[in-house]
């Protein structure tokens, strides 16, 4: 049972996927203008990741081994256009404004890398539980980062005003530039900074070492 | 033609894969240490996008689309769930065609994209630029245009961006930064910068 929590836990902070596995930032980044829209992006993305890791792992004695990317493509398409289907049928307005993202989860690296490096190699019940880890791993980023652009971009939360605008005679000024695309990349990388310092042991060596002149040190 | 050059700057610089819709970014960002592959890997896109975006027109055209059957005697039926497998099938298959035929008729070139020619069939900004081109509607020239430049402007940030980096390498950055940190903060400046482009 420990072993299952590990799984799980590890994907959250410790070995987050976007932060330091490198994956899967695409959605990350281009869904989280406001919170609806990336909370229905981590449920999808949770369950495509978690449904996937156990369908290849129950494959995968079967999978010819020089095929097997495009094997997992068509197990993840299908699961992606489930997802998408029920999306369209039951959150239409949403749906609309992820416009391509859901379908770009096909190409999420999460749910490829995690085929690829877990699920070949574990049983199915495991490879759900690491689907479903890295799935809210993924979630804990995607809502941290829509929470901050909604909130300072457009002074509400999940469609609710927080902060009183200006235009409707209160005191806060909506911040522009957190809904435009770059700040995205900001806050992540701000984030990033955050986790590391805090985990000190996630900080990437430097390609070279500076070194510093004293003045002691003869020319 | 003056539809067609505005598309083209339209696809390469104001809607820029990369920058502006954050599409292909784990390539994106693993790739730019070095200029060198960063050129490799650009140009492989490049190929890869004007074939795929075209021949997925044709396929969600011909095959997919709500009555595209009426040929083959099939009017009422709507395939069009089917498009991602589709779309995803055709670009896995193309990148395999590719891969085959550098191997065969130029090493030198397959040598030197390596593991990263197998990988674009993951890579987002394809499988974007396919969708974005079935949600826009576009006519055949028009996704030719289309393919031709996203391609080219998700290749131009590679390589910008891969330039930055080398430079970079130099540079004395905070701790909790260094790599992965500062890359994303030098990707939020550029694509500040490519937001300069929205008015032309």
């Amino acid at each position: 049972m420990s072993e299952a929590r590990k799984v799980l836990i590890d994907p959250l902070v410790d070995n987050n996927p976007v932060t330091l596995q490198m994956l899967g930032i695409c959605s990350a980044l281009a869904v989280t203008t406001s919170l609806l829209p990336a909370l229905l992006m981590c449920v999808a993305l949770t369950s495509v990741a978690a449904l996937a890791g156990a369908a290849i792992s129950a494959l995968r004695h079967r999978i010819p081994n020089n095929i097997r990317i495009i094997v997992h493509m068509t197990i993840i398409a299908s699961l992606v256009i489930l997802v998408d289907q029920l999306l369209k049928a039951y959150a239409f307005e949403t749906s609309k404004q992820l416009s391509v993202f859901v379908g770009l989860i096909i190409t999420n690296c999460i749910v490829l890398g995690r085929a690829e490096a877990f699920a070949m190699k574990n049983g199915v019940v495991m490879s759900f539980v690491d689907g479903l880890g890295n799935g809210l791993g993924y979630s804990i980023i995607l809502i941290s980062v829509a929470t901050l652009r909604e909130l300072f971009g457009a002074g509400s939360l999940l469609g609710y005003p927080v902060f009183e605008l200006t235009s409707n005679g209160g005191w806060y000024v909506a911040n522009g530039l957190m809904l435009l695309p770059p700040s995205a990349f900001f806050i992540i990388g701000l984030l990033i900074w955050g986790i590391r310092t805090w985990r000190k042991q996630q900080v990437e060596k430097p390609d070279y070492q500076i070194h510093e002149v004293h003045r002691t040190e003869v020319y | 033609m003056e539809a067609y050059a505005s598309l083209f700057v339209k696809a390469a610089f104001v809607e820029n894969l990369a920058l502006a819709f954050f599409l292909g970014m784990c390539t994106f960002l693993a790739v730019s240490k070095r200029v060198e592959t960063a050129v490799g890997l650009g140009v492989a896109v490049v190929v890869i996008q004007v074939i795929t975006v075209p021949v997925n027109h044709l396929i969600f055209k011909y095959l997919l689309s709500d009555g595209a059957l009426a040929w083959a005697g099939l009017p009422d039926v709507d395939l069009s769930f089917l498009g991602l497998v589709s779309y995803i099938g055709v670009i896995a298959a193309l990148v395999q065609i590719l891969e085959m035929t550098l191997d065969r008729f130029f090493p030198k070139l397959y040598n030197a994209l390596g593991i990263f020619l197998p990988l674009i069939t993951v890579n987002c900004a394809i499988l974007g630029g396919t969708l974005f081109m079935v949600e826009r509607q576009y006519n055949l020239p028009e996704s030719v245009v289309y393919g031709i430049g996203s391609g080219a402007g998700w290749a131009i940030a590679l390589i910008a961006l891969a330039g930055i980096r080398e430079k970079l390498k130099y540079s004395d950055v905070p701790n909790g930064l260094q790599g992965l940190g500062i890359a994303f903060i030098i990707v939020g400046l550029m694509s500040l910068s490519f937001m300069g482009f929205s008015g032309i």
